[in-house]
């Protein structure tokens, strides 16, 4: 069961993975999320569903090497390997409807997620704008693929190696300014690029939402440690998202609530992999 | 396999001996592991009987003819008759016995609030106070027994021909698992779904192993998967698998999805880090192996000074682990006093040998936070007990100005769950009361949709074991019925 069919390493720290969950597959929606537990006594981590494939029973996964349970699932695991649980798909999917011009960002490792949300809005016959941000060139991937998913597609790099100079939040700016009708805008990455969008749009008034990415035990619902404050109240982000209008997310709270493990997380990667930490994959 | 073992040797009776009841003795106290040594692991506090203990135990027993004990017993064991055959030394016969009224006797003999059940309404109380038989502690030594001499055997006594009727149980908690094993015997086919990724429930994420080992929990399992259970986790109803699909495909279907949603209290600060809700806590802990410092992938906060908000089973065993991860201080903070705590006497008691500190007529108000976000404190108020609420308990009031600040690294809010809405969101026409507690015809577990049996805590709302033990069984005998009818007749609830 869950047996790894594929691994492509598509850059530095970033890994593709294809994995037979054939119920899974077959029920995955945009926006959804699945849990993945390497072995018994493993964490149970929490990966956004970059595609799947109900033909094949397969579901595909791209994760960065930046914690424990992904350096190990990273470095330690094969095509061919089997991983002890995989859980999904989890979450309410994204609101996918015909909303006219949508803009979808992907930072960094959020390329990936975007993918089927960007498949699902063009399918409802929206005019989707992507924009996705790198670091640096040879930090790229996916992007042919999001280019065939969406009507239009911008690719920004930090350096300026690749595309426009610049971060997702700059390219926003340049098309808004420029006055094109937007309706509705899709975030998804680094929590500081997300705030950042929140910040650049909510005086515009644009429907804007993100998918929050916060620490999860169980993922059904069972826990509460994902629990978020929006809108002044508490949610829990496994169940009543992970999508929420990023306007109303208290972000303070959600960047605290982020950093509780970090002491326990940083001591169990120095014992067990020798500080392999691809650190300079986090953007910003 | 054998099972009889030298009688006279334990100073017993032997077959077709007349038994001398030894009822004005004291009742055998159980063995535990000293305070100074438990506080430091995880391993089993209460030791359990050996053979001859067992056996001397149950010679105080009066095996009278109309035991009040049986009519205590939510399942009505026929306890006399199991006591009795310990006596005789038919220790896998005697928990045989156990299983033909109750699944899951090794779990039950541990974790039933047995001194308000069938030990409070022992004869024995009354000659002999305060010295009921050890009921509960015999059926765990028999069960255990059992598991650990001849598991397989025994399940392979109730295999009966089959049925071709499929059956889906929904959840692997005691109510599940009861259910699962009735109609295994029955001669049905029965598919076991489970969310997580180990069968259970709250016998695997949320007693902890000092209390209740997992190696028996896995033990009764196999038990029921022996009895020919299919379980596949990792399948979360309502997600990995459409609710109709499940319905589509079955003759009958049993929601056991118990009470899994942890209750808050909304006040200011609960967002904070380190304070957690006791479902988050004990599934670090329990289930995700938290407690094993090295190996475990699951990390969980170390407290030095830890606060536990309730006083039910949940509160006592989170107290208890947090003395075991090195708290200098632990304290139940409790809006009610010590006769209202609904928590099983034996816990309470062990959780104040091991340091627990009682903080009594008191409620959390806010919690105070340090400048990255991580809890410091608690501002409590002092409550009076008021006229009796509906559940008979005094209610407590508020006392002005009574304010003032507990400190605390860590905070655990135990104060109940309530039942997971994603089967009722997923499953239109099936009605619930506040929301989320399913509706049930409590003869027939009827729900309002055909097909569909519900019982255990998720029809109503956090119990205990032995109660979702009851309602898999009875909802069993119930949907055989059903299966087997040809007009498939429903009795939906009022
Ligand atoms: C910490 C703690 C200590 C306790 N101590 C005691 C005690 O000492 N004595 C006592 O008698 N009682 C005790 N209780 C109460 C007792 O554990 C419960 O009443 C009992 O477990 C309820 O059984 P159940 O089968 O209804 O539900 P649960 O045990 O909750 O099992 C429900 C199962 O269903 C699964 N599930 C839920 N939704 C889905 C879905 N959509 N698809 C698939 N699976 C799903 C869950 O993952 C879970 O495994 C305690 C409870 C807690 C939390
Ligand atoms: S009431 Fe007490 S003495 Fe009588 S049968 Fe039950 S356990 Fe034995
Ligand atoms: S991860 Fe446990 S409730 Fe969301």
């Amino acid at each position: 069961m869950y047996t790894i069919t594929r691994k492509k390493v598509l850059a530095s720290g970033v890994i593709e993975m294809g994995i037979l969950a054939p119920r899974i597959a077959k029920a995955h929606k945009p926006g959804q999320f699945l849990m993945v537990m390497n072995r018994e006594e493993s964490e149970r981590i929490p990966l956004t569903i970059a595609d799947s494939d109900p033909a094949k029973g397969e579901v595909t996964i791209v994760f960065l090497e930046v914690g424990r349970s992904t350096i190990e699932l990273g470095e330690d695991f094969k095509e061919g390997d089997s991983l002890f649980a995989v859980v999904g798909p989890l979450g309410t999917p994204t609101h996918i409807e015909p909303f006219g011009t949508v803009v979808v960002m992907g930072g960094g490792l959020g390329v990936a997620p975007i993918y089927p949300i960007c498949k699902g809005l063009k399918a409802a016959g929206n005019t989707v704008v992507t924009i996705i941000g790198y670091r640096r060139k040879d930090l790229m991937f996916w992007h042919d693929k999001l280019a065939g998913a969406s009507t239009e597609t911008i690719v920004t790099t930090d350096d300026g190696s690749f595309g426009t100079k610049g971060f997702v939040t700059d390219a926003l700016k340049t098309i808004h300014d420029g006055g094109r009708a937007i309706d509705r805008i899709i975030a998804i990455g680094p929590p500081v690029m997300m705030r950042a969008v929140s910040n650049l749009t909510q005086p515009w008034g644009i429907p804007t939402w993100v998918s929050l990415n916060t620490i999860m035990v169980d993922g059904t619902g069972m826990c509460g440690g994902c629990r978020v404050e929006i809108g002044k109240e508490s949610k829990f982000v496994c169940v009543d998202g992970p999508d929420f209008d990023a306007h109303l997310v208290n972000w303070d709270e959600m960047f605290a609530r982020m950093k509780v493990y970090t002491a326990e997380e940083r001591a169990a990667i120095l014992a067990n992999h020798e500080c392999k930490l691809h650190l300079d994959n986090i953007k910003r | 396999m054998s099972e009889t073992i030298d009688i006279a040797a334990l100073n017993g009776v032997k077959e077709g001996e007349k038994k001398r009841p030894r009822s004005k003795e004291k009742r055998l106290e159980i063995a535990c592991q000293t305070v100074e040594a438990r506080v430091r692991n995880y391993d089993e506090v209460a030791l359990g009987y050996g053979p001859a203990e067992a056996v001397a135990e149950s010679m105080r027993c009066l095996e009278c003819p109309k035991p009040r004990c049986v009519v205590a017993c939510p399942v009505h064991i026929d306890i006399p008759t199991f006591i009795g055959l310990i006596s005789r030394g038919k220790f896998s016969q005697a928990a045989e016995d156990i299983r033909q009224y109750n699944n899951l006797p090794s779990v039950c003999g541990r974790v039933c609030p047995q001194e308000n059940l069938c030990e409070a309404a022992c004869i024995v109380n009354d000659t002999n106070p305060k010295n009921p038989i050890a009921i509960g502690r015999l059926e765990r030594f028999a069960s255990d027994w059992q598991l650990t001499h001849d598991v397989r055997d025994a399940a392979s006594v109730h295999k009966r021909p089959a049925t071709g009727f499929k059956i889906a149980v929904i959840g692997s908690g005691p109510a599940g698992l009861s259910c699962s094993a009735d109609l295994a015997k029955m001669g049905h086919s029965v598919d076991l779904f489970e969310a997580l990724h180990k069968p259970g429930g709250v016998l695997m994420y949320g007693i902890p192993e000092f209390r209740l080992p997992k190696a028996i929990v896995q033990k009764e399992i196999e038990y029921v998967k022996a009895l020919g259970v299919t379980m596949e986790c990792n399948v979360v109803v309502g997600r990995t698998l459409p609710v109709k699909e499940v319905l589509d495909s079955y003759d009958a279907v049993f929601v056991a999805s118990g009470a899994g949603f942890p209750n808050m209290m909304n006040i200011p600060g609960e967002n904070l880090n380190g304070v957690y809700s006791a479902n988050e806590f004990l599934t670090r802990v329990n289930l995700m192996k938290a407690w094993k410092n090295d190996s475990a992938g699951t990390p969980i906060r170390k407290p030095r000074k830890a606060v536990v908000v309730g006083a039910g089973f949940t509160a006592f065993d989170v107290v208890r682990i947090a003395l075991r991860l090195g708290a200098e201080e632990a304290s139940i903070v409790y809006r009610r006093s010590r006769e209202e705590m609904p928590g099983r006497g034996e816990e309470i008691e062990h959780s104040l040998e091991e340091g627990a500190k009682f903080v009594l007529l008191t409620n959390p108000v806010k919690y105070l936070g340090d400048e990255n976000g991580f809890v410091r404190g608690v501002v409590v108020q002092k409550m009076d007990l008021g006229e009796p609420d509906s559940s008979g308990r005094r209610r407590p009031v508020p006392i002005k100005g009574s304010e003032y600040e507990i400190e605390c690294d860590l905070v655990v809010v135990a104060i109940g769950q309530t039942p997971n809405v994603l089967i009722p969101s997923n499953l239109p026409g099936l009605a619930t009361r506040w929301g989320s507690v399913i509706k049930v015809n409590r003869e027939s577990y009827m729900t309002t949709v055909p097909k569909v049996f519900a019982g255990g805590d998720a029809i109503t709302g956090a119990a205990t074991v032995i109660l979702a033990t009851r309602a898999g069984r009875e909802a069993a005998r119930s949907m055989d019925a059903y299966v087997r009818d040809p007009a498939r007749t429903w009795n939906p609830p009022a």
